[in-house]
């Protein structure tokens, strides 16, 4: 620690060395302007911006983002003055779809809360100068190996894993008790939920049985607990009978009412799309979405029904899903990284980090606050009970959960996955023709990646 | 030397005094280089900025289109020449998309040839209609014209939101049809009534603009001729299909051309409001273009520009034959 100190002191006497530096340029600058009053306004609007050293990191709104670290970000620009810390809240589909973009073509952000976390690998700066490395790797080493990219050898610090986020499922126990049918235990399989949910939806008129987020990484926690390998140990695409049989199952609950067509079948290509309302207004018996949802089921639902989260279905496989998540990452164009990593050093603290966590809501992706627990103090009971099905799930994870979360090519996968199950649901394709899609689809792209 | 030394006192003078400056300006250049080469001097920042902004990057996207990888420098880009058209056309009938490599491609393309004249031809009627009763003289007239304008400005991600809203399974149209008796429909989960929905939302957003295009060219329409023909009592047909279609030819040509435009680059309404589903019921050719240039992960910019330059070559050939058979009619 006291290394990462004298680090820090050095950067920052550096700065300051280089800020005086300035300083003396901008003052020779003036007098050699006051003879040109335009020119002079022109010095004046790039001087106020000169001495400032800011840094600007890209979150979105939903748990561990902009909202819940704005405190965190307030104090951390108090106690360093002459840097300063700017969070933009995005659309999280700004994230997904118009950062890369941006980063390609070395512009954007400093930094950003990212999920996909290989994909975006290239982009990303080492901050070990700027952080413990030990302590980074003591604490978030399994992330920090998904942050890495297709280089096992790596030992570069390029971020901060900001939650650890668990695929899984909220019950609706009011309708469970009104239609009298018990709720499966754990060690449930997917058949069984499915076979429960349709009795409680038959009994009670509730529209659907059973929904799931209109994304490739909740199916996955299907396809992988029937079996599916998805990629290898060496990091090659797996298309196996497992993702057969999970699609076709989960394409014959489509087709027989048990799940909704507005999500996977009214929708196209590879759009991500949630319909929670359908659990919040109570249309929906069971819905698979994940545990960033947690706040905001106990927010809006209230004492309005009872609920809970559900361990993970089992299937021929495994009883597993998908492990999750972002990290705050800094980005090689930044003209700041050491801002970046000071920033990202501070966040990381355990009691800063804590706070975030508290007020989202979210499972920690650090070592240290999974053993010791972190207090929820504005969440109910029956919040503090799911979180700890959520985290209960983590152990029982499936390797091949964990290899397709690390993987580069994870998004061509969800988004081949996505399009071809709707494109079989309305008939486009059938079960087998949509698996050699997938496959031509993820081989396309790591083509084009290469 | 002297020419040189005339012009670089006349640039000196074009920025202290750029009225009175441009005459001798002018006047130095054109002895530089002549009267016959003078009309280059005026055209040439106009060809300058068309060059750079417009066949620039028509250069520089049939490159892309040859080249592999998912960098975005043209540096990084390994030449793989025609790989990526290779791999658009490798069907086994161009009729059946499904037996496509590139399936989406010819979904969409497929789509976009029927999205498109339909599109136009409910556009263009329904401004019309809109036109014609608008520029009677009825009650509340600038009120009306007001309510069919205002879609227009409205963001496009906007009315497809609002769209949304209403015609979900939870939405504002089937509260009003179950609260009478009919059944509940979900609109955008059948290919069919899906397809007409983007159509109807793509005509209610947009014909506000044509409507008061045409409008205006009826309003131009000189009132004698009306009056001319109400004195030889012919009907309402004869008037509408004698007088004011011919006399508003004109005007339909300049809304056909900017509807056909506008049609084949519908993207953010349909992509907001079902993302080209059911299936890929919806998806039209731009939408797949960015979905593969820039919504995928890895993005496929070489193939997107194949894609794009396809899209480009068959507007290029339609608006060929449109400004044919123009040329024809107005000859004949």
């Amino acid at each position: 620690m006291q290394n990462i100190l004298d680090r820090r002191h050095r950067k920052d006497a550096a700065i300051e060395g280089r800020s005086r530096g300035k300083e003396r340029e901008e003052v020779m600058s003036i007098s050699k302007l006051r003879m040109s009053s335009a020119a002079g306004l022109v010095f004046a609007a790039t001087a106020g911006t000169a001495g400032a050293q800011q840094v600007v990191i890209w979150c979105d709104v939903n748990g561990y983002g902009c909202p819940t670290l704005a405190p965190v970000v307030e104090r951390y620009n108090a106690e360093n003055p002459g840097q300063t810390v700017v969070l933009e809240q995005v659309a999280y589909q700004v994230l997904l779809e118009s950062l890369p973009v941006q980063l390609e073509s070395s512009d954007g952000p400093d930094g950003a809360i990212v999920t996909d976390l290989g994909g975006l690998s290239r982009y990303y700066v080492d901050l070990t100068d700027w952080v413990d490395a030990e302590f980074f790797e003591s604490e978030y080493g399994q992330t920090l190996q998904w942050l890495r990219g297709d280089d096992p050898d790596s030992t570069a610090i390029n971020g901060k894993p900001s939650t650890l986020t668990v695929n899984g499922g909220y019950v609706n126990l009011t309708l469970f008790e009104q239609a009298g049918v018990d709720v499966p235990e754990e060690g449930a399989t997917w058949e069984d939920w499915a076979e429960a949910t349709r009795q409680v939806a038959a009994a009670t008129g509730t529209d659907f049985p059973m929904a799931m987020d209109r994304s490739g990484h909740r199916f996955a926690s299907l396809a992988i607990s029937y079996g599916a390998e998805l990629v290898d140990e060496d990091g090659n695409l797996v298309v196996d009978d497992a993702l057969r049989d999970a699609i076709a199952q989960f394409v014959e609950w489509h087709r027989d009412g048990t799940m909704p067509m507005d999500l996977w079948g009214a929708v196209g290509g590879a759009t991500h799309r949630e319909l929670f309302t359908d659990f919040l207004n109570a249309d929906t018996v069971m819905y698979f979405g994940g545990s960033w949802a947690l706040n905001q089921v106990d927010r809006e639902v209230g004492d309005l029904f009872d609920w809970r989260a559900i361990d993970a279905p089992c299937g021929p496989g495994s009883c597993t899903v998908m492990p999750g998540g972002g990290a705050m990452v800094a980005f090689q164009h930044s003209a700041h990284p050491e801002i970046m990593g000071q920033f990202i050093n501070y966040l990381a603290q355990p009691e800063n980090l804590e706070e975030v966590l508290a007020a989202s809501v979210e499972i920690p992706a650090s070592a240290t606050l999974i053993e010791r627990g972190v207090t929820y103090p504005g969440a109910s009971d029956r919040t503090q009970e799911a979180l700890g099905t959520f985290i209960n799930q983590i152990p029982k994870m499936d390797d091949a959960a964990y290899r397709f979360q690390g993987w580069r090519y994870q998004r061509a996968l969800m988004n081949s996955l996505t399009t071809r199950i709707s494109q079989v649901l309305n008939n486009e394709l059938t079960v087998d023709a949509a698996v050699a899609r997938i496959e031509q689809d993820v081989t396309l792209a790591i083509e084009a990646a290469n | 030397m002297m020419r040189k030394g005339a012009i670089g006192g006349a640039a000196v003078a074009v920025i202290t005094s750029p009225a009175r400056a441009i005459e001798p300006l002018m006047y130095g250049i054109q002895r530089l280089i002549g009267i016959k080469k003078m009309p280059w001097v005026f055209l040439g920042p106009n060809l300058g900025a068309v060059l750079l902004f417009s066949l620039l990057p028509v250069f520089i996207n049939v490159f892309y289109s040859m080249t592999g990888s998912d960098r975005l420098f043209p540096v990084d880009r390994p030449w793989v020449g025609g790989r990526n058209y290779e791999t658009l056309f490798d069907c086994q009938s161009f009729l059946d998309p499904s037996t496509c490599s590139r399936d989406l491609f010819w979904r969409a393309l497929w789509n976009t040839m029927v999205f498109v004249p339909i599109q136009v031809i409910c556009m263009i009627g329904i401004s019309l209609i809109t036109a014609i009763c608008l520029n009677r003289n009825i009650r509340g007239r600038g009120f009306f014209r007001g309510v069919f304008f205002f879609p227009v400005m409205l963001s496009p991600v906007v009315v497809a939101l609002i769209w949304q809203w209403i015609l979900q399974r939870n939405g504002v149209l089937n509260g009003i049809l179950t609260s009478m008796g009919f059944d509940a429909v979900n609109w955008l989960v059948f290919p069919n009534t899906a397809f007409f929905w983007t159509v109807f939302i793509t005509v209610w957003a947009h014909m506000g603009f044509f409507t008061i295009i045409l409008l205006a060219g009826l309003q131009a329409i000189p009132r004698d001729v009306y009056e001319a023909a109400k004195m030889d009592s012919a009907s309402h047909w004869r008037v509408f299909t004698r007088i004011t279609l011919p006399l508003l030819r004109p005007m339909l040509l300049v809304v056909f051309i900017l509807c056909v435009i506008r049609s084949v680059q519908t993207f953010d309404e349909i992509y907001v409001l079902t993302g080209g589903g059911p299936g890929s019921a919806t998806m039209l050719l731009v939408q797949y273009i960015y979905e593969t240039g820039f919504a995928a992960q890895p993005r496929n910019f070489g193939l997107a520009a194949a894609a794009s330059l396809l899209l480009g070559a068959a507007l290029l050939i339609f608006t060929m034959l449109q400004l044919y058979f123009s040329r024809k009619t107005n000859n004949g």
